[in-house]
């Protein structure tokens, strides 16, 4: 570990040293160039603050448990991580915040999986801490432009769909497993007839023995074709190109370009960062949008005091690449509290996000030039959540109602049809400068005037709420 | 609850923002042009024939009508377009120039 005094003969010593005599610098400059890190340690009782900061340097970054004579060949003084500042986490005496930096050096260009797997690798299973969380990541500029990103990004992706001034509908058909292609090549086409923009694929269809992939790209895409034909409007369905090799996930993506699809899917954290990149640049050449689903999130995300945020996965697949990616919804089933859910918003369509500890968000993070995506949200929501919806996530997202239009009492068309009326009149009074969440009811009662297919949506979903409390609060909230 | 009421086929042609409410007045067309105007949005009036509605370019109509705010004076113009091309869509879209992107289109006059 240790490199001080190395000019002089007889330097290398060998044993164990304390890591904080070589990783913990409070006086350390940043550098523009540096990646930062902010963790969230539990340290093993009566390990100091700053040892268990220096230990999780030293462990993501250059260090190992004891002195070896290999360290005096480099000049670890630049090669190293240092942590450069302890915070005390609000409404938590036994955690701290460790800020860590690295040079941009360790890192391979373009690559997130070899952040990931020095940021999040061993250091996660180390004994000096009980408790570890990589609650956010600053990739400064100069990183962010060695990495592709979004195929396309929102703007590019409106114009290829002809859709402006709203949020784009969707809904994931259900059930989850089990129907035949022809089968849910029905759902697919009654859901766009009715009005929506998307459909999806479920993260979990792959290519099970009753639907193999072929046969539902087959009848999707009929499907699809059909109901664009009929409405005169732009439609797409996410094909989960997801597979159990890389090889066999391009061949998947190769054949839903061939039938004409716009968007294709893919489940980005079971299948890893390398199959993302692979297929978000597979995307990009072949002018196909990319939809990510999150499946495996909460088992990093979740739990308060150990495992990777979500807004840093959330970056990670910016830099990775994707269109769409599933952010959680606030109002519906699935968890997420609205200040951070804010945050992890603006961590995927803005150029700039500002720190801003009431979103949890820890660092300045510049993006440049990277376009922004999509941010869906899906689980749990129905036409009564529409207004607070239109104001919590602006145009820039995706809404998707999966039991909340196929539930629909006359079908998928008509489920699709009321939830496309509530929105456009959310829109409308918006822009009419009404408090859509204030005037909500009124909004929606006035506008299933004229559309009975909203009426009995709003009749059947009048009593249905989600109100667990979050168990994953920010910080703050939890003081 | 009302009985199952079945949603025809084919589904009738739709056009984008604001398409399954019913047609929106005069009125109505005249709050979402000053809405785009009070973002300092620029508005260009395109229109096609309808069997070319699903095209990304429509015919332009004159130039964009940059820095124009006064809502009336788009709406003269779209009515003018109109009146010319009675057998043509018209519609009204709205330009951020710092974003670079089409933030608003609404189909303000649908062929007679």
């Amino acid at each position: 570990m240790g490199t001080q005094g190395h000019n002089q003969p007889g330097a290398y010593k060998a044993g164990v040293k304390e890591y904080r005599e070589t990783y913990w610098e409070p006086d350390y400059q940043v550098k523009d160039s540096d990646i930062l890190a902010c963790f969230k340690v539990v340290p093993q009782p009566g390990v100091p603050r700053e040892e268990a900061a220096a230990a999780v340097a030293a462990e993501s970054s250059t260090g190992t448990w004891t002195t070896v004579w290999t360290d005096l060949l480099t000049d670890l003084e630049y090669y190293k991580g240092r942590a450069y500042r302890i915070e005390d986490v609000p409404g938590d005496d036994n955690a701290f915040y460790a800020f860590i930096a690295y040079p941009i050096d360790l890192f391979e260009e373009g690559s997130v999986v070899n952040v990931i797997t020095s940021l999040a690798g061993n250091v996660f299973g180390f004994k000096a801490v009980r408790g570890l969380r990589l609650e956010d990541i600053r990739f400064p500029l100069h990183y962010v432009l060695t990495c592709g990103g979004p195929p396309h990004g929102i703007t590019v992706e409106r114009d290829i769909l002809n859709k402006y001034g709203r949020p784009l509908l969707g809904c994931t058909i259900k059930p989850k497993l089990g129907l035949s292609a022809k089968n849910y090549g029905r759902a697919v086409y009654e859901a766009l007839r009715g009005g929506l923009d998307f459909t999806k694929d479920d993260e979990n269809i792959n290519s099970q023995p009753f639907m193999r992939w072929k046969q539902r790209f087959d009848f999707v895409m009929e499907a699809v074709q059909k109901a664009e034909a009929e409405t005169g409007e732009r439609k797409g369905h996410y094909l989960n190109v997801t597979a159990g090799t890389v090889e066999e996930m391009l061949k998947r993506a190769e054949y839903a370009k061939s039938l004409g699809a716009r968007i294709i899917m893919h489940d980005f954290l079971t299948a890893g960062f390398t199959a993302n990149t692979t297929l978000a640049n597979w995307c990009r050449d072949n002018g196909l949008l990319l939809h990510i689903h999150r499946a495996l999130h909460a088992v990093l995300d979740r739990n308060p005091n150990h495992g990777i945020h979500f807004r840093v996965l959330a970056k990670m697949l910016r830099l990775s690449g994707g269109d769409h990616m599933h952010s959680g919804t606030v109002v519906g089933k699935l968890e997420g509290d609205r200040a951070a859910t804010l945050g992890w918003i603006d961590i995927m369509r803005d150029r700039y996000i500002k720190e801003d500890r009431s979103r949890g968000i820890f660092f300045d993070q510049d993006f440049g030039p990277m376009p922004g995506l999509f941010p869906v949200a899906s689980g749990g929501i129905h036409v009564w959540h529409m207004p607070a919806l239109v104001s919590i996530f602006g145009d820039d997202s995706v809404l998707q109602f999966g039991g909340g239009t196929l539930g629909h009492p006359w079908g998928n068309a008509a489920g699709a049809h009321a939830n496309r009326v509530a929105l456009e009149a959310c829109v409308q009074a918006r822009n009419e400068g009404r408090q859509r969440e204030r005037e909500a009811r009124d909004i929606l009662t006035r506008a299933a005037k004229n559309s009975p297919e909203l009426a009995v949506a709003m009749e059947t979903w009048k009593e249905i709420k989600f109100d667990f409390d979050t168990v994953d609060k920010l910080d703050t909230a939890n003081a | 609850m009302l009985d199952i009421q079945d949603y025809p086929g084919p589904a009738p042609k739709r056009f984008e923002a604001l398409s399954y409410l019913p047609q929106l007045s005069d009125d109505e067309i005249r709050k979402q042009i000053a809405y785009c105007a009070e973002q300092g949005w620029d508005c260009v009036i395109e229109h096609t024939e309808p069997e070319n509605a699903n095209t990304d370019y429509w015919y332009m109509w004159k130039l964009p009508l940059f820095g124009q705010r006064d809502v009336d004076a788009i709406l003269a113009e779209a009515e003018l377009c109109a009146r010319q091309h009675p057998e043509h869509h018209v519609r009204i879209s709205a330009n951020d120039r710092y974003r670079q992107v089409t933030a608003f289109s609404l189909v303000v006059r649908r062929a007679a």
